[in-house]
C-alpha cells in the first residue's frame, strides 16, 4: 500500500519517484532559465546571473538581465507553464493524448482574433498590455465554446471532440490566412513574426499580465484537479465516486481554455508544447495519466529551452515556434502511430 | 428457503418514470431493494434493467417519481453522501494504461477524501482490506491493463467496495467474460453478500441469476412483471411470455434452485418437447 505524508489532520500519498522526478524537472528549468539569461550578444557568467538574481549584482549585469533579457526568460517560463497545464488538462478530460489547445483549435482561434486586432489597429496592439491578450483569451475563450458546444451531444467523447477541434482549427487558420490576405504589408510582416510563436523584445507589463493570470489560474487548477482523478475512468465511475463530473469538467476546460489563451497572448501560438509537454512528463514520471505540475514544469523547460536554441545556435533569432514544431512534429507522428497501433482492428 | 429481511428497504423506487428524448423507458414503476440479499435485475434486451439500475444509482435522473436511499430522496442527496451510501460498478469501466491495481481501489477512498485529507490511514486499511476480500492483493502492484478479464471485474469490485459501503449496484459485472471467470466473479459477489453486503445487479444469463440471487426482479418493457425467490418466479411460462424463449425449468442437479433448459427448433430428443409446426 500507498505510505502517507501526514501533518496533523492533512495527509496526502507519497510518490517518492514522482516527487524526484518534479523536483529534477524545476531544477533543469531553472538552470535553463539562468542559461537562457547568461547567454546574448555577451555572455555574463553563471555566477554573476545567480548574483544578481538575488539583487546583489553588478550596474551593467542587471540592467542587461533585468531589463533586456528577463522579461523574454520569464515569458517563455510562464507560457511554458501555461501551455503544458493547459495540454494536460485537456488531454486528461478528453482521455486522448491528441486533445491539446493547439489540435483542438483554441489557439488558432486565439491567434485568429489576435491576427484581426493587429491588423485592424495597423500594428499597434502587438506589446500593448491589454489589446491584444484580451483579444487572444476571447478568441480562445469563444472557439472554445464553439468546439464545446458543436462536440457535446449527451455528454463529451474524446474522439468527436478532436475530429471538431480539427474542423475549427482548420476554419480558424483559414480566417487568420484570410486576415493576412486583405491586411496592409508591414501589419502582415508583423503579424507573422508574432504567428510563430516568438519571445522577441517582451517587456515587463507582459510579464505582470502574464504571471497574475496564469499563477490565479494554475492555483484553482491544481485545486480542483483533485476531482480529475476518479474522471480518468469515465464519467459513470466518476459519479459513483461522488464526483459531480459534469461541472468539473466545465471548470477545468474553462481554466484550460484561459491558460491557452493567456500563452498565446504572451508568446504567440507557440505549436505543440501543449501536446508533448505532458505526454513527455508523463513518461518521466511514469504516471498512468498526464500530471499538471511535472507537465507545466516540462512544458516551461521546452520552450525556453527552443528558445535558447533558437537564439545560440540556429542563424538570424528564429522565432522559438519553429524549433517547437521541429520537436513537436515527429512526436505528434508517433503519438498518432501510436494510437493507431492501439486501437483494435 | 432463504427468509428475506424485507423489513427495511435501504433502496427503493416509487413511481418513477424515465425517458430518453420522446421514448419512456420506465413507466411508474414502483420497486423496493430487499436488505442484504442479492437482488438481481432480469429481462430481455431493451426492457429497461440498465436504466432502472442507472435510475436507483442516481446516473438518471426520473421524470417522475423518486428514489428513495435510506429514507431520503436521493435528488435531494449530494453526491458525495450517495456515494459514502452505495457503491457503483457500471457496465465495461476503463481505467487509463498503466494504472496499478493499487491505485486503481484506491480510487475508491474519493467520496471519503478532500483535498487536504488525501490519504489517511483508515484510508490504507479500508483498501487493504479491499483487496484482500477480493483476493487481488497479490496483483496490487500490477498494472491493471495486464491482467485477465476477470481479475480485472474483482478489481473493480473492490473499489466499490473500498468505498466502505454495504451497498452495492453491478452492472452486468459478468459481460464479456467466459463462463469460468463469470463464476468466480459472481462466487466473489455471493462471498460479500454473505459478508453482509446488500447487492443489486443486472445480469444477462438467466441460469447464473437464478443460481446465485435471493431476489429476482423480471422486467418486461419498462415495468416489473415478476419479483420474488427465483424458485417461485422461473417458470416456463415466464421464460415463454417474457422472453419468448420456449424452455424447461427442471430442478437444478447442483444447487436447490430451478435450471432453465432453452428449447431450440434443433438437437431435441424428446417429441414432445419440439416445437410444433
Amino acid at each position: 500500500m500507498h505510505p502517507g505524508v501526514r501533518i496533523g489532520r492533512w495527509s496526502w500519498v507519497w510518490r517518492p519517484w514522482v516527487a524526484l522526478v518534479t523536483v529534477l524537472l524545476a531544477a533543469a528549468t531553472f538552470l535553463v532559465f539562468c542559461v537562457s539569461i547568461s547567454v546574448g550578444d555577451f555572455t555574463i557568467g553563471l555566477d554573476a546571473v545567480l548574483r544578481t538574481l538575488a539583487g546583489q549584482g553588478e550596474r551593467v549585469d542587471e540592467f542587461v538581465i533585468m531589463d533586456l533579457r528577463m522579461p523574454r526568460a520569464l515569458v517563455g517560463l510562464i507560457a511554458g507553464i501555461a501551455l503544458g497545464v493547459s495540454g494536460a488538462l485537456t488531454q486528461s478530460i478528453a482521455r486522448n493524448p491528441l486533445a491539446s489547445p493547439d489540435v483542438l483549435g483554441i489557439t488558432s482561434g486565439a491567434s485568429a482574433t489576435a491576427v484581426f486586432i493587429v491588423t485592424a489597429s495597423g500594428g499597434a496592439a502587438i506589446g500593448s498590455a491589454v489589446g491584444l491578450p484580451a483579444a487572444a483569451l476571447a478568441g480562445g475563450l469563444l472557439t472554445g465554446f464553439v468546439v464545446y458546444f458543436l462536440a457535446w451531444k449527451k455528454g463529451i467523447d474524446g474522439f468527436r471532440l478532436i475530429l471538431i477541434g480539427v474542423a475549427v482549427n482548420a476554419a480558424m487558420q483559414a480566417l487568420t490566412t484570410w486576415l493576412l490576405a486583405v491586411a496592409d504589408i508591414r501589419d502582415v510582416a508583423r503579424a507573422q513574426a508574432w504567428l510563430v510563436g516568438s519571445l522577441q523584445s517582451r517587456t515587463w507589463t507582459e510579464v505582470w499580465t502574464a504571471l497574475w493570470l496564469t499563477a490565479g489560474l494554475v492555483l484553482a487548477v491544481l485545486v480542483v484537479a483533485f476531482h480529475l482523478r476518479p474522471m480518468h475512468f469515465g464519467d459513470d465511475v466518476a459519479a459513483g465516486l461522488g464526483v459531480r463530473h459534469g461541472a468539473v469538467r466545465s471548470f477545468l476546460l474553462l481554466c484550460a481554455v484561459l491558460l491557452a489563451g493567456v500563452a498565446v497572448s504572451a508568446a504567440g501560438p507557440v505549436p505543440f508544447v501543449a501536446l508533448v509537454g505532458p505526454q513527455i512528463a508523463m513518461r518521466l514520471q511514469r504516471s498512468p495519466v498526464p500530471p499538471l505540475i511535472a507537465s507545466g514544469l516540462f512544458g516551461a523547460l521546452l520552450l525556453i529551452g527552443s528558445d535558447l536554441v533558437a537564439r545560440v545556435v540556429l542563424p538570424n533569432d528564429l522565432p522559438v515556434g519553429i524549433v517547437t514544431a521541429v520537436i513537436g512534429g515527429p512526436f505528434l507522428v508517433y503519438l498518432l502511430v501510436r494510437a493507431n497501433l492501439k486501437r483494435p482492428a | 428457503m432463504t427468509a428475506l429481511r424485507n423489513d427495511v428497504a435501504r433502496l427503493g423506487a416509487e413511481g418513477v418514470t424515465v425517458g430518453y428524448a420522446d421514448r419512456v423507458v420506465l413507466d411508474n414503476l414502483d420497486v423496493s431493494i430487499p436488505t442484504g440479499v442479492i437482488t438481481t435485475v432480469i429481462g430481455p434486451n431493451g426492457c429497461g434493467k440498465s436504466t432502472l439500475l442507472r435510475t436507483l444509482s442516481r446516473l438518471l435522473k426520473p421524470r417522475r417519481g423518486t428514489v428513495l436511499l435510506d429514507g431520503h430522496d436521493i435528488a435531494h442527496l449530494k453526491t458525495k453522501d450517495v456515494a459514502k451510501r452505495m457503491g457503483l460498478l457500471p457496465q465495461t469501466p476503463v481505467a487509463p494504461e498503466g494504472l496499478t491495481v493499487a491505485d486503481l481501489v484506491a480510487r475508491g477512498r474519493h467520496p471519503h477524501q478532500s483535498w487536504v485529507r488525501q490519504w489517511s490511514s483508515d484510508d490504507a486499511d479500508v483498501v487493504a482490506r479491499a483487496l484482500e476480500m477480493t483476493g487481488v492483493a497479490d496483483l496490487a502492484h500490477r498494472p491493471v491493463d495486464s491482467l485477465s478479464g476477470g481479475q480485472r471485474q474483482r478489481v473493480w469490485i473492490s473499489m466499490t467496495l473500498a468505498q466502505g459501503t454495504d451497498l452495492l449496484l453491478l452492472d452486468e459485472p459478468t459481460t464479456y467474460l467466459d463462463l469460468a471467470h463469470a463464476i468466480d466473479v459472481i462466487d466473489l459477489v455471493d462471498d460479500l453478500h454473505e459478508g453482509g453486503c446488500t447487492v443489486v445487479m443486472v445480469l444477462h444469463d438467466l441460469n447464473l441469476a437464478v443460481r446465485y440471487s435471493d431476489n429476482l426482479v423480471v422486467m418486461n418493457n419498462g415495468s416489473i412483471v415478476a419479483q420474488g425467490h427465483p424458485s417461485e418466479v422461473i417458470t416456463s411460462e415466464l421464460l415463454r411470455d417474457t422472453f419468448g424463449l420456449r424452455a424447461k425449468v427442471i430442478d437444478d442437479p447442483v444447487s436447490e434452485r430451478p435450471l432453465i433448459v432453452p428449447i431450440g427448433r434443433t438437437h431435441v430428443v424428446s417429441k414432445s418437447d419440439q416445437v410444433r409446426g
